[in-house]
C-alpha cells in the first residue's frame, strides 16, 4: 500500500527530527480546572514547534513540545465518550502497570520522585534549548506565563544538560549514545547501513497505514488524534560510582575493565560494536555512521561470542534474530541530567542520569513489549536467569552470561546500575488537536 | 480400621479459595506432577493484555475450545494439510510460537462440532501474541480460527480482542505432569545435537 504524505504541518517536531539543543526543561503540570488548563494551552500552542520547521534553517533557539496523560485530557474536560476510545494501557498510565513492566522493588512507582505516579500530573512541557541561557530565559518566561493561568500548577521539573565533549552525545557511565534509531517512512531520511528499511509512518504516527498495511481505529474524534503519537517518559538514575567499582572487581587492568563495560552494553564505550571490534576498541569504527550499525547477530554472531545474547544493545534491537522486529521499533528523545562525576571521584550521591521518551503509537505493543519481554524477561532468547544489565530491575539476584571459549563467563548477582526514578505515558497531540484541545467547550459545569 | 469423624465445615463462612504452593524446582532429572487452580494460575500476575498463565512440568501450554461455525468442518480439515505443506517448504516457519507440539481436533460431544487447539510451548502467549498474529498473517494459520465462532472480524489490527478471544477459549489444565519437568525445547535440540557431536565423534575414533 502506497503511504499518504505525513502532514508535517500538523505534526509536533518531537519525534520528527533532533533540534540542536545542548540543553532541555521538562516541566510536569496539574490542571486544578479545565477552564484554566484549556487557557494555558491556547496561550502555548503557539510556540510548539512544528515538524515543518525542522530543517527549514530558521534561527530557532527553543524547540517547545507539549503532551498529555489521560487525566490531562479528562482535566481538560474531553468526554468520557471520547476518553473511552484511547488504549487502555495509556487510560491506565505507567504506574498502574508497573508490574507487567517490571519496575518493582526500587524502580517501583511508589518510591518515584516529582509527583509522576500521581493522578494529578495532567500534562508535559518539554523545552529544548540551545544553551543554558536560553534555557533560563524560557523558564522565567513560562514562569511569568503561568502566573497569568490561576489553577495551572508546576508538579515538578527536570533541567537537562549534555555531558561534554558536545562533539556527540555521551551518557553518564561514558557510553557514545543515539547510535541506532529507525528513520520514519516520508521524512526523506537515509537510513544508515545495516539499520534495515525506513519504517512506515503509522507504526510512529495515528492515522497512517503501519507495517501490517492496516490503520487501526483512532481515538476519537479524530481532530484530536490524527498526527499524534504516544510517549513512555522514563527517567533512569544512574550509579556510576557502583558501575566504576563493578568494573574494577571485574578486571585487574584498564583493557579487562573496558571490556566488561563492553560485554555489559554489546559496544565499547566508544560506540564500536562488539560484533565488528570483539577484541579491542575502534573509536573510529564508532563514530562512522556507515559502519557503526553494519552487522547482524544471525550469521555474524549467533552465539554472542563478541556481543552476548544479554548484552543491552542485543536485547533493545535483537536485529535480524529477532522476529516482528519492525513492529517493535521506537524513537527515542531526551538526553542526560546531573552534573558528571569527575572519572576516579568517589560516588557523591547526587542524582544523574537518564531522562527519555520513547515515541510509538502503540505503547503496549512497542515500549510495554520492550519492557516486558527484552527488558526483564529473565528467560529472553533462552537464557536463564538474566534482566538487561542497564534497563532492566536488577535487585543482585540476576546474572549475566559472557559467552567465550573455551568456557563462559557468568557474573552472578548483578548490582542495579540504575534506578527508575519516574515515569508516565503522555499523548503529544498533532497541532490541530492541540487547538481543538484548547477550544473544547466545558461540559464540566467550572 | 479405625475411622474419624470428617471435620465440620463452617457453615456460615464462604469458602476461600485453595491455595497452592508454586513449583519453585527446575530439577529435569525429577519428574514432577502439579495441580493447577481452576482459575489457571497461582498468584494473579499481570500481563500486557491479561493474567499469566504458569510455567508447569509440562512449560506452557494452551487448549483452546471453540464451537465450529455451521459447514465449516472441512475447511478445518483442509488447513491441516495447509500446515504440513508449510512446515515442509520451511521447516522453521513456526519457531516464533516457540512451540513444542501442536495438536488439533475436531469433537462434538452432543453440543455441536467443537474444535481444539491444543499447544504446549515456552513463553507466556502474553508475551508473543503480536508475532503470532504475523505470523497468521504470513501462513495462513488464521484461517483455522476464523471458521470458528467469537473469533474477531478485525483481528489483524486488533490484538486485544485477539488476546480476549484466547483467553475466553482457553480451558485451564488441573493437572500438568512432566517427565522432564520445565525443560524447553531449545534445550532438547542443544542436548540432541551434543548427543548427534559426540556420537559422530566416536565413530570418527573407532
Amino acid at each position: 500500500m502506497e503511504s499518504p504524505a505525513l502532514e508535517l504541518d500538523d505534526i509536533q517536531h518531537f519525534l520528527i527530527s533532533r533540534p540542536p539543543a545542548r540543553t532541555a526543561r521538562y516541566e510536569f503540570l496539574t490542571f486544578r480546572q479545565p477552564m484554566a488548563g484549556r487557557k494555558w494551552l491556547s496561550g502555548i500552542v503557539d510556540k510548539v514547534g512544528i515538524a515543518t520547521q525542522v530543517g527549514s534553517n530558521e534561527p530557532d533557539s527553543r524547540w517547545v513540545s507539549v503532551a498529555f496523560t489521560w487525566n490531562g485530557l479528562r482535566a481538560l474536560a474531553v468526554n468520557e465518550q471520547s476518553l473511552d476510545t484511547f488504549p487502555e494501557e495509556f487510560r491506565q498510565g505507567m504506574a498502574a502497570r508497573a508490574e507487567m513492566l517490571g519496575t518493582t522493588g526500587a524502580n517501583h512507582p511508589q518510591h518515584w520522585r516529582g509527583g509522576l505516579a500521581s493522578p494529578n500530573l495532567h500534562a508535559i512541557v518539554v523545552l529544548f534549548a540551545r544553551n543554558v541561557a536560553e534555557r533560563e530565559r524560557c523558564r522565567v518566561e513560562h514562569e511569568k506565563y503561568l502566573s497569568e493561568c490561576a489553577g495551572v500548577e508546576v508538579l515538578s521539573s527536570l533541567d537537562m544538560e549534555a555531558i561534554p565533549p558536545f562533539t556527540y552525545a555521551k551518557e553518564h557511565f561514558g557510553y557514545r549514545d543515539r547510535l541506532s534509531q529507525p528513520v520514519i517512512e516520508g521524512t526523506g531520511d537515509q537510513t544508515t547501513p545495516g539499520s534495515g528499511p525506513p519504517i512506515k509512518a503509522g507504526e510512529f504516527f495515528l492515522g497512517y497505514p503501519d507495517e501490517f498495511d492496516a490503520q487501526p481505529a483512532l481515538p476519537q474524534p479524530e481532530v484530536l488524534s490524527r498526527n499524534g503519537s504516544y510517549l513512555a517518559y522514563l527517567r533512569l538514575e544512574e550509579h556510576v560510582g557502583e558501575f566504576r567499582d563493578f568494573l574494577r572487581q571485574h578486571g585487574e587492568t584498564r583493557e579487562e575493565q573496558e571490556l566488561i563495560a563492553a560485554k555489559l552494553m554489546g559496544r565499547w564505550r566508544s560506540g564500536a560494536p562488539l560484533t565488528l571490534a570483539p577484541q579491542k576498541d575502534d573509536p573510529q569504527l564508532g563514530a562512522d555512521m556507515q559502519r557503526t550499525n553494519n552487522f547482524d547477530y544471525g550469521t555474524m554472531d549467533p552465539h554472542g561470542y563478541g556481543c552476548p545474547v544479554g548484552s543491552h544493545i542485543r536485547r533493545m534491537n535483537p536485529r535480524d534474530t529477532g522476529e516482528n522486529v519492525k513492529r517493535r521499533k521506537m524513537i527515542r528523545r531526551g538526553g542526560t541530567y546531573g552534573p558528571p562525576l569527575p572519572e576516579g571521584a568517589p560516588e557523591d550521591f547526587v542524582e544523574r542520569g537518564i531522562a527519555a521518551f520513547v515515541g510509538c503509537a502503540s505503547l503496549v505493543r512497542q515500549f510495554e513489549f520492550a519492557m516486558n519481554v527484552w527488558v526483564n524477561d529473565p528467560k529472553f532468547k533462552d537464557l536463564d536467569n538474566e534482566r538487561d544489565p542497564f534497563v532492566g530491575t536488577q535487585d543482585g539476584t540476576f546474572d549475566m552470561t559472557i559467552p567465550k571459549r573455551p568456557i563462559r563467563k557468568t557474573i552472578k548477582g548483578l548490582p542495579a546500575f540504575t534506578t527508575v526514578r519516574g515515569g508516565a505515558y503522555f499523548f503529544l497531540p498533532g497541532i490541530r488537536a492541540l487547538r481543538y484541545l484548547a477550544t473544547l467547550e466545558d461540559r464540566s459545569g467550572c | 480400621m479405625a475411622t474419624r469423624p470428617l471435620p465440620k465445615e463452617p457453615k456460615s463462612e464462604p469458602k476461600k479459595p485453595q491455595i497452592v504452593e508454586k513449583p519453585r524446582t527446575n530439577d529435569w532429572t525429577k519428574p514432577a506432577a502439579v495441580a493447577i487452580p481452576k482459575e489457571g494460575y497461582f498468584t494473579l500476575e499481570k500481563g500486557r493484555y491479561g493474567p499469566v498463565f504458569p510455567r508447569t512440568p509440562a512449560n506452557y501450554g494452551f487448549s483452546v475450545v471453540a464451537k465450529v461455525k455451521p459447514g465449516r468442518e472441512q475447511a478445518i480439515r483442509d488447513y491441516g494439510k495447509t500446515i504440513e505443506e508449510a512446515v515442509k517448504g520451511a521447516p522453521h516457519v513456526l519457531a516464533p510460537l516457540q512451540l513444542h507440539y501442536l495438536r488439533w481436533i475436531l469433537f462434538d460431544v452432543g453440543s455441536g462440532l467443537h474444535f481444539m487447539y491444543q499447544g504446549i510451548f515456552d513463553t507466556d502467549f502474553d508475551k508473543y501474541i503480536e508475532d503470532a498474529i504475523e505470523l497468521f498473517n504470513k501462513t495462513g494459520i488464521t484461517t483455522v480460527f476464523t471458521n470458528l465462532e467469537g473469533w474477531p472480524e478485525n483481528w489483524r489490527t486488533n490484538v486485544p480482542a485477539v488476546s480476549k478471544f484466547f483467553r475466553e477459549h482457553q480451558c485451564p489444565s488441573f493437572l500438568e505432569y512432566g517427565e522432564y519437568p520445565y525443560v524447553s525445547a531449545h534445550e532438547v535440540r542443544k542436548a540432541l545435537t551434543l548427543k548427534a557431536a559426540f556420537s559422530n565423534m566416536l565413530d570418527q575414533m573407532q
